[in-house]
């Protein structure tokens, strides 16, 4: 069976590349990449990426133009039938500027671009993307923003808490998000945004392979749907 | 017509880049600043007759993040 996992590319996008390798590294299976601009998704998708970056610039706020492009109805239309979603880092900020995740990301609040490997806890391992992790394991993805201050109102952050919709959360504070909030899911499950990096981390050389379960939960849950 | 949509943060949602921008004033020896919170301010030229209801889709569909900020719209008269 072939898996067909596809990354966005917007303009500015920067990790599209890697998350394309990690894809294709832990898979076998080459990644589809899909320009911005193309109003339809290839049919019978199993996964859609969507990549870090800085799309447009960060133009008006850090996602928000690129969660209006065509591509993103058609990625708005594919979760809502379903199919699973990783938004990474300006994708978790596409994700929430589309309102498929709830919340936004703010500046970090030591306003420092902040770039190293953080410890996380995996705080639902029961997602199709976190289902190969331990809960309360400690695992180390790398982050790389500026703007990963995760903000919701107090409903939606006990909503989400309740729910076991919190994926991960920073096991020591990183960019002042709300309840250290790293990762969240939507409600059914099928789309999860991060600001860390899994694609990052998928093999010793790259200094940690944490990431690796992340993708390798992906096709295990494919595999048995 | 020319119009002015003022987009700012929501009270209660903390503003690190007025919190910096509040330090630097205070490092140039402004005193007696209470607080500052950093907005945005977009300048639209559209087609007379559009209609309010227009505008408040604009500023919600993509002007302001409705999650975290607030807007204002502000038509000005056209000389």
């Amino acid at each position: 069976m072939a898996f067909r996992g596809a990354v966005i590319t917007f303009p500015g996008s920067n990790c599209d590349r890697d998350m394309a390798v990690a894809l294709e590294k832990v898979w076998g299976e080459p990644a589809i990449r899909v320009w911005h601009g193309d109003p339809d998704l290839p049919e019978n998708l199993d996964f859609i990426a969507i990549p870090g970056g800085f799309s447009y610039g960060d133009y008006l706020r850090c996602g928000a133009i690129a969660s209006r492009s065509p591509v993103m109805r058609a990625v708005v239309a594919a979760a809502g039938r379903g199919v699973p979603v990783l938004g990474v880092c300006n994708g978790f900020q596409v994700l929430t500027e589309s309102g498929l995740l709830p919340g936004a990301l703010m500046r970090n609040a030591q306003l420092n671009f902040t770039c190293r490997p953080v410890p996380l806890t995996v705080e639902n391992a029961q997602s199709l993307f976190t289902a190969g992790f331990e809960e309360g394991a400690v695992v180390t993805f790398p982050v790389a923003h500026h703007d990963g201050n995760y903000f919701a109102d107090e409903q939606t952050l006990d909503r989400l808490e309740g729910e076991g919709r919190v994926a991960f959360r920073y096991a020591s504070p990183v960019n002042g998000s709300q309840r250290g909030i790293a990762g969240v899911l939507n409600a059914q499950g099928n789309v999860l945004g991060m600001m860390p990096h899994p694609e990052r981390a998928i093999e010793p050389e790259l200094g940690g392979s944490d990431g690796r379960v992340l993708f390798e939960s992906a096709i295990g849950a494919l595999v048995d749907a | 017509m020319k119009v002015r949509v003022y987009v700012s943060l929501k009270p209660g949602v903390l503003d690190p880049q007025g919190r910096a921008v509040h330090h630097a004033l205070e490092g140039l020896g402004f005193t007696g600043v209470e607080d500052v919170r950093v907005g945005r301010l977009i300048e639209l030229d559209i087609a007379e007759g559009t209609d309010d209801a227009a505008l408040d889709e604009m500023c919600r569909k993509l002007l302001a993040n409705m999650v975290i900020e607030n807007y204002r719209i502000e038509k000005l008269e056209t000389a």
